[in-house]
């Protein structure tokens, strides 16, 4: 494992994940924000959630791509398309699995079968996180191609 | 009666519901209303937009009967009682609801609508005919029976599960109970829906009655809550609990109304749906719980405003749906023959691609109301409202389509310079008091003014009198009631006092009734106008006592559990239009709410003078 490499291209390539996905919100391509999801879990106020978040972020995308470093060591080899397919896989796991969960773990997040209790909560993604506008699914995709294919083509294998 | 002769009055519905979705019950018995698994999903009954295929669940007496109904005090739990010459019996209807805590202790169905059946007195004979139809009947229908756990019912990408302790009998498409009931026998159903995961079969007997008893406390629990104290008390409080079922609990919205395409005219055209969340609606809502002190409904809804529109910013649309995303295409539903006949049925509103300028002006004033009252914004909020503001400097004297959505183009209404006028005023306001930071300040004191000038100048008309729907217009429209609400004239203003004698000898409908505006064909009276008539009153441009006695008038137009539809036929008396709906129920409370307002106003002035003159004496 070549621990500094994947340090330098984790951070690189969770930065243009964040970059990317912030980009499509700004773009009003879709509401999904990813670290003000992550922040809120932690406090309520919008403003400091955008910082927790953005900190939780960056540290799940090392984790995350410290999976991606040991599976290309395992396979032996890198490369942009290898890594632009494990982020494909990640985001159909992100849009499909960790969505659709994440009503269940979030502390202020709302699920399809909430109330009529009102308390001031995020709405629920819904099925491939639609509810958050149609195109969320694509920036999701191509944000997470990027990342892998970022990590892929400069990590350097040991 | 026999179901299929007549499909009743839009008046002789009471609506239950979880915030989640909505079911008309009629008077009769019938649910002829409810669309699963929210109140924009496509329906399971809709008898009352097609009384032959759109699907019933109905529970009546055999023979002649008499039936009124109630909701159990403080709550949306419904009653229908039922009479004949040989007994008496009580239908309580519900969708459960609990509070959060207790769903993480229990396995509750998705969806659940509850029917307990009562004999009280004597003895009846009863039908259940059970009919749903999925997705507006577009689907078919096939039912498996599965012994003591009851009915199967596959909908679509859901599944419904029909229970009961009376012997049902499945046929073809449904299924049916014929049962009599002694004084003191008691019969349950239940049908939930699942479409994420394995259905729930909720148990019957003493567990759903405790549900019902849970369901009642939930309700009395969330509305002992409310801070109104004045005279009109149960109309107020039905009015905050028939808003509460339109709220969407998941997003925070508020929807207009549970239903689509009931008719504005019967036999017309005029069939909205109505099940989307209007802009227009943002402030008069906000103001309304506000005033009676539900600050959590209020963060949810702004919450939801806010957000929710941030893929449009800084242009609004003027409608969206629950989760905040563009309402659909309108699409006409051929096969169904409309309530009463009234075709089209529509889907989907294509007032979504309108461009509407009052909207700007609702939803800052929506959101200032809300600041103010929680001395705080954050800084996405604070962005979202300067492009708001931003927009409205730049676009206020385009023509729009206005507040009553004109499909034949665009005008310069008055009424939408009014709440241009009031975006910039309110973020103005907000900055003053150290809410907002970074407005173009100059630039929204400027176009402020410019609004004025021009509304001065060219709305209103020195040969009518009157202030006018359009610059330079001719006509009137009941929105300009709203002028002092909006705080540009005060209601005494000799203007203001020309206005309103103006809107009521022209748009008077009768029974203290006022239409929106003059249009040929006439359609049914605009109820939430009389409502906007009694605030403009109260605030001046009247007496409090014509104030009191005109929301009286008002409150005559209720159905008998309290509810109100979009308009009246001032001929007939009967509820046209969608139903209910939120827009008329904020009406009254925020009538209720100006004119306790008033009223306290008033009893305090005296107390000032006399005080003041205490201290000229004493000088």
């Amino acid at each position: 494992m070549n621990w500094g490499s994947w340090l330098l291209w984790g951070f690189v390539a969770t930065i243009a994940l964040t970059t990317l996905s912030e980009g499509a919100q700004g773009a009003g391509l879709t509401r999904m924000s990813f670290p003000v999801v992550l922040g809120l879990a932690l406090t309520p106020s919008r403003d400091k959630a955008k910082v927790y978040g953005f900190l939780l972020h960056g540290l799940l995308g090392l984790i995350y791509s410290l999976i991606y470093v040991a599976i290309f060591q395992s396979l032996h080899a890198a490369g942009w398309w290898r890594g632009a397919l494990l982020g494909l896989a990640h985001a159909f796991f992100v849009l499909t699995v960790v969505m659709r969960f994440l009503p269940s773990v979030h502390p202020r997040m709302a699920s399809e079968h909430y109330g009529p209790t009102a308390k001031r909560m995020l709405e629920p993604p819904g099925f491939l996180a639609l509810h958050y506008g149609v195109q969320t699914p694509v920036a999701v995709l191509v944000s997470h191609v990027a990342f892998g294919a970022i990590l892929g083509a400069f990590y350097q294998l040991r | 009666m026999q179901f299929a002769d007549t499909i009743p009055a839009i008046q002789d519905y009471a609506a239950i519901g979880d915030c989640r979705s909505v079911a008309l019950v009629s008077r009769h018995g019938s649910v002829d209303w409810l669309c699963w698994p929210r109140l924009d999903s496509g329906s399971i009954f809709g008898a009352i937009i097609d009384r032959f295929r759109g699907g019933h669940w109905s529970i009546t007496p055999k023979g002649p009967f008499r039936s009124e109904q109630h909701y159990i005090r403080g709550s949306n739990v419904l009653q229908t009682l039922f009479a004949s010459s040989d007994g008496r019996a009580t239908l309580t209807d519900l969708m459960p609801v609990c509070e959060e805590d207790y769903k993480q202790t229990a396995v509750l169905p998705d969806r659940h609508l509850l029917r307990e059946l009562l004999c009280t007195d004597g003895e009846m004979a009863f039908q259940m005919d059970f009919r749903p139809r999925p997705d507006y009947a577009r689907r078919s229908v096939s039912v498996e029976m599965n012994g003591p756990l009851g009915l199967r019912i596959p909908l679509g990408r859901g599944v419904g599960w029909l229970r009961s302790n009376a012997p049902l009998q499945a046929d073809r498409d449904g299924a049916a109970a014929r049962v009599r009931l002694r004084q003191g026998d008691l019969l349950q159903f239940s049908f939930t829906y699942a479409e994420e995961a394995p259905a729930v079969l909720p148990p019957l007997g003493a567990e759903a009655h405790a549900t019902i008893d849970r369901s009642v406390q939930w309700w009395r629990g969330w509305l002992a809550q409310s801070e109104y104290r004045g005279p009109y008390r149960n109309e107020v409080e039905r009015s905050l609990l028939a808003l509460k079922l339109l709220a969407f609990a998941p997003s925070g919205a508020i929807a207009a109304a549970a239903t689509t395409s009931l008719p504005e005219r019967i036999h017309g055209r005029l069939n909205w749906d109505y099940r989307f969340c209007w802009l227009r609606d943002a402030s008069l809502t906000v103001r309304a719980l506000l005033g009676l002190g539900y600050v959590d409904e209020v963060e949810s809804f702004v919450s939801w405003l806010l957000h929710s529109t941030r893929l449009t910013q800084p242009k609004l649309r003027v409608l969206y749906d629950l989760y905040g995303r563009i309402a659909p295409r309108e699409k006409i539903l051929e096969h169904l023959e409309g309530y009463r006949g009234s075709r089209p049925v529509r889907l989907g509103n294509d007032a979504r691609d309108q461009f509407q300028l009052d909207t700007y002006g609702e939803v800052v004033e929506a959101a200032a109301h809300f600041a103010e009252r929680q001395a705080h914004l954050d800084r996405t909020a604070q962005k979202a409202l300067i492009g708001f503001g931003r927009y409205v400097a730049k676009h206020w004297d385009q023509p729009d389509r206005g507040m009553w959505e004109n499909r034949l183009g665009g005008q310069n209404h008055t009424h939408s310079r009014l709440m241009c006028w009031t975006a910039l005023d309110r973020l103005l306001q907000l900055d003053n008091k150290g809410l907002l930071s970074g407005i173009p300040r100059q630039e929204f004191l400027l176009q402020r003014e410019r609004i004025r000038h021009q509304i001065e100048q060219r709305a209103w008309n020195p040969v009518l009198r009157s202030y006018a729907k359009t610059l330079d217009g001719e006509k009137v429209d009941a929105s300009l009631l709203r002028i002092s609400r909006h705080g540009f004239e005060r209601a005494d203003s000799p203007r203001m006092q020309a206005t309103g004698r103006r809107i009521m000898e022209r748009l008077g409908a009768g029974e203290g009734l006022l239409y929106r505006y003059r249009r040929e064909p006439e359609e049914g009276a605009f109820i939430a106008c009389g409502f906007w008539a009694v605030e403009y009153l109260a605030m001046g441009g009247g007496t409090i006592e014509e104030a009191h006695a005109l929301f009286r008038d008002q409150l005559r137009h209720t159905n008998p559990v309290g509810l109100l539809s979009e308009e009246v036929d001032p001929e007939t008396g009967d509820a046209l239009g969608n139903m209910p709906q939120a827009f008329t129920h904020v009406g009254l409370i925020n009538a209720a709410l100006t004119l306790d307002e008033e009223e306290r106003r008033r009893a305090e002035r005296p107390r000032d003078r006399s005080a003041s003159g205490l201290r000229e004496s004493a000088a």
